[in-house]
């Protein structure tokens, strides 16, 4: 399957989804205008990866800001991958912040309530 | 000639008083006009390099971007227009950052439809009356049912502002028109 790579702007985040490379990430800033349009891609694609995913896929949410409604499109996109775990593939998530960011933990900790799925908080300095 | 150099002296005594004004009260950034996602991105850059120069910690900094940004869009997504109370794309308002000792205002105005003055009041007063576990707890129901809406918000901007900022919004609204009113909210980040 073809890789989907964004590549970061001042209000969208880098996004690999890359299966060859086994590399899955959301990095950088969210605040688009019009988050439809940017994530409706990403959502299309985690829909058509789901037939044949790989293996292991660990998804990586890397981000140092996000929007309310981006807010909303980073559930939907982690609701598509709790799909993925509930029929039985081994996907899990990372969420990364920076250590003094407690808000950025705080929105991991929630996420991590919302949905049912293995995903981990990892801080970095 | 004459009125033209008293109009223009006092012009000039309004541009100082402008910035002294400014000064005293420690606004960093004011702009009346239009708001756009390009408005947007430019004042937070700007406001983010100066925010780095300062002595806030990283939360701080980081509340006063992500209070800008939802301040900016919401002027952008929802102000009216004061003659016709129709939506107006891009909005237009007015948006100001300010210092304290303490910490950071954000403060924004914008003409909004009467028709939704008790909806907006209704919004922030929920929120208001809330404290930190009651917001957190509200936050997950309501981004759980959101929507994305047709003009892009997600409906989570007054939520999200008081549990970051911890703080009460304060607004008010004052009559323009029977058409419209001025919505001028103020949020203190500290």
């Amino acid at each position: 399957m073809d890789a989907l790579i964004i590549e970061a702007t001042d209000e969208t985040p880098k996004v690999v989804l890359d299966p060859g490379n086994n590399i899955f990430e959301f990095s950088g800033k969210s605040l688009p205008e019009d988050v439809t349009t940017f994530y409706g891609p990403v959502l299309d694609w985690l829909d058509a990866y789901s037939e044949s995913p790989n293996s292991k896929t660990v998804v990586k949410f890397n981000l140092v800001y996000f929007n309310t409604a981006s807010s909303k499109l980073i559930l939907d996109i982690l609701f598509k991958l709790e799909e993925f775990y509930d029929e039985g593939h081994d996907i899990s998530v990372e969420w990364h912040y920076q250590e003094e960011d407690e808000d950025m933990e705080e929105a991991g900790e929630e996420y991590a309530d919302l949905v049912e799925m293995p995903l981990e908080l990892k801080s970095y300095e | 000639m004459k009125e033209n150099s008293f109009a223009n002296s006092e012009f000039m005594d309004f541009v100082y008083s402008v910035h002294e004004n400014m000064v005293k009260n420690d606004i960093m950034l004011i702009y009346e006009g239009e708001v756009n996602q390009d408005i947007t991105k430019t004042f937070t850059t700007l406001t983010q390099k100066n925010l780095e120069e300062s002595e806030a910690n990283l939360p701080i900094k980081k509340r006063v971007y992500h209070v800008m940004v939802e301040c900016l869009q919401n002027i952008g997504k929802h102000s009216d227009n004061a003659e016709s109370g129709l939506p107006e794309i891009p909005g237009t308002g007015i948006f100001m950052v300010s210092k304290s000792t303490e910490g950071y205002y954000v403060i924004t105005g914008n003409p909004v439809a009467n028709s939704r003055i008790d909806e907006i009041a209704e919004m922030i007063e929920t929120v208001n009356k809330m404290d930190k576990d009651e917001i957190k707890a509200y936050y997950k129901k309501k981004i759980l049912e959101s929507r994305i809406s047709e003009k892009g918000g997600a409906g989570l901007g007054f939520i999200d502002i008081v549990k970051k900022t911890g703080n009460k919004i304060d607004f008010h609204f004052q009559k323009i028109n029977d058409i419209a009113s001025f919505f001028v909210m103020k949020t203190y980040i500290n």
